[in-house]
């Protein structure tokens, strides 16, 4: 019998729609505006790298040890480096990190012993060619620029 | 599918797949018909295969650690955990007390996070729009404490050889107990739109259904294993990273069909919670990283670890000669394995049956093909 009412009354039905109803409030609003309304990502944040200057005289970090290029799984990274005569130390000339393999798994971060090299929370890294996924020492000193949205 | 090269005037062999939206991302069935009816089926699988146990052979084992999260990248941390185990079984160490922890909460949260988007996409499948939205609104909040916690939301790599990297973050524990406290009323609503939902019971009661028999014969673990009524779950049988310090139930069912296995997988969720719950009430202090060197470089032998990941028993085979590099790495997807026993549940059912038993065996093909 009760089942019979269920069955015209269509509780099921309603019971569901009753859940849908109340989410229906505008403070269960959870959609992010995201051109407009930048996310805030977390401080652990894995994304662009970063070869960090100091910032006092503008000298880069890297000891051009090249422990992240042996860390990197995808073999990404390009350490290249010059014995400078003077001081009698290795000084980083080139680095090259491609992102268009890169998976952000944090290696090269772990791997460096300076605390050079470190993947901020910079995440838009959309390029408009190939080439561009390709970064050098600049653009890795600098971070990427994305152009800002505009409403 | 039979092997029959002519086909009945009624029969008809339809691809479905691999651009499917209900297969779940690129498998392709090809069906053989008689009108609705479904006569046998075929999977063809390797439309997502990328090599990983071949790319495994060229990486070190902590190289090949990121690459785990990319089969089952719904489950990335049951998968890293699995690894990471194994690795730790041959080099004969044990994470610490409080890295064990540490792992058993995340792992459950990653659980339910798999068990969310399964939910969402399998309604999704049935007809219902609805819980996709709010599954994908709840897994977010989880998605973001991997975020906080490891800085990244889908392949995490948040574990590594012997323990943790990450230290937690200041509120890592509040965290935990907030989602606990504000995920468990989703569940009920959930059950709510979905349990009693007349469309929902009539698509999935007596759907596709395994016995226990049939589910051992074809290796299939899991919640599938489960809802058949075997009370088997490898986080009791063979307990592993302080499984055995909490106290949880193993729901089971006993019809196995499609239903079942839907009840199965939303009371893993509640138990999950609990776990996590009793998991940060006891965080143990201490060191989060095991005594390892830093070349990893297990002796020659081999090891097979096996987890209970959200799909089922996934395992993984490692084989060293000594090197820095593994000689051989032989994963046990349990996608895979549930995915054999698809033909055995839709044969004799309708065309609209397939759709809910895929879903229902909740693959991830990442996994299927590696």
């Amino acid at each position: 019998m009760k089942k019979l009412l269920n069955k015209i009354f269509l509780t099921d039905l309603f019971q569901g729609l009753w859940v849908t109803f109340r989410n229906q409030h505008p403070k269960y609003i959870y959609t992010e505006q995201y051109p407009a309304e930048r996310p805030k990502v977390a401080e652990r944040y894995r994304g662009a790298p970063r070869l960090n200057i100091n910032p006092d005289n503008g000298e880069t970090l890297c000891i051009a040890c090249n422990l992240c290029a042996l860390a990197c799984p995808e073999n990404l990274i390009v350490v290249t480096s010059e014995r400078n005569e003077a001081t009698r130390r290795k000084e980083l000339t080139e680095f090259t990190y491609d992102t268009s393999r890169c998976m952000f798994c944090g290696l090269c971060e772990d791997a460096c012993p300076v605390d050079a090299l470190e993947l901020t929370q910079d995440f838009e890294l959309a390029t408009y060619t190939r080439e561009g996924q390709i970064w050098d020492r600049q653009m890795l000193e600098e971070g990427p620029k994305p152009t800002p949205y505009k409403c | 599918m039979p092997d029959a090269t002519f086909l009945d005037s009624t029969e008809l062999v339809l691809n479905m797949g691999p651009q499917h939206p209900s297969t779940h991302g690129v498998l392709r069935v090809i069906l053989k018909l008689d009108g609705e009816k479904i006569l046998g089926t075929e999977c063809v699988i390797g439309y997502l295969h990328r090599g990983v146990e071949k790319i495994a052979e060229n990486r070190t084992f902590a190289q090949f650690n990121p690459y785990v999260d990319r089969m089952d990248y719904v489950a990335a941390i049951s998968n890293g955990l699995g690894y990471c185990l194994a690795v730790e079984k041959m080099l004969n160490i044990e994470a610490p007390p409080r890295a064990q922890a540490i792992r058993v909460i995340l792992t459950e949260l990653n659980r339910i996070a798999s068990h969310l988007l399964w939910l969402g996409t399998h309604a999704l499948d049935i007809g219902a729009i609805t819980p996709v939205f709010y599954c994908l609104r709840e897994r977010e909040e989880a998605l973001k404490i991997f975020e906080k916690y490891c800085g990244a939301r889908l392949t995490t790599h948040a574990f590594r050889i012997g323990g943790l990297l990450y230290e937690t973050y200041d509120g890592f524990e509040k965290d935990i107990l907030a989602f606990c406290d504000w995920f468990l009323p989703k569940v009920d609503e959930y059950e709510e739109l979905l349990t009693n939902n007349r469309i929902w019971v009539g698509r999935l009661k007596n759907v596709g259904i395994l016995t226990a028999d049939e589910c051992k014969e074809y290796g299939v673990t899991g919640p599938v294993l489960r809802a058949a009524g075997v009370q088997w779950d490898l986080r009791k049988a063979q307990p592993y990273s302080g499984y055995e310090k909490y106290e949880f139930d193993i729901p089971t069912r006993q019809n196995g069909d499609t239903y079942d296995r839907y009840l199965v997988r939303m009371q893993e969720m509640r138990q999950s919670v609990r776990i996590m719950r009793q998991a940060v009430a006891a965080i143990p202090e201490g060191p989060i990283m095991g005594k390892v060197g830093k070349v990893i470089k297990p002796a020659v032998g081999e090891a097979y670890v096996s987890i209970e990941a959200p799909k089922g028993e996934l395992g993984y085979y490692i084989v060293s000669d000594g090197a820095t590099q593994p000689y051989r790495v032989r994963v046990r997807p349990p996608s895979f394995v549930n995915l054999q026993a698809l033909d055995r549940m839709v044969r004799g059912a309708l065309v609209a049956d397939v759709v809910a038993v895929i879903g229902t065996l909740d693959i991830v093909l990442g996994e299927v093909d590696r």
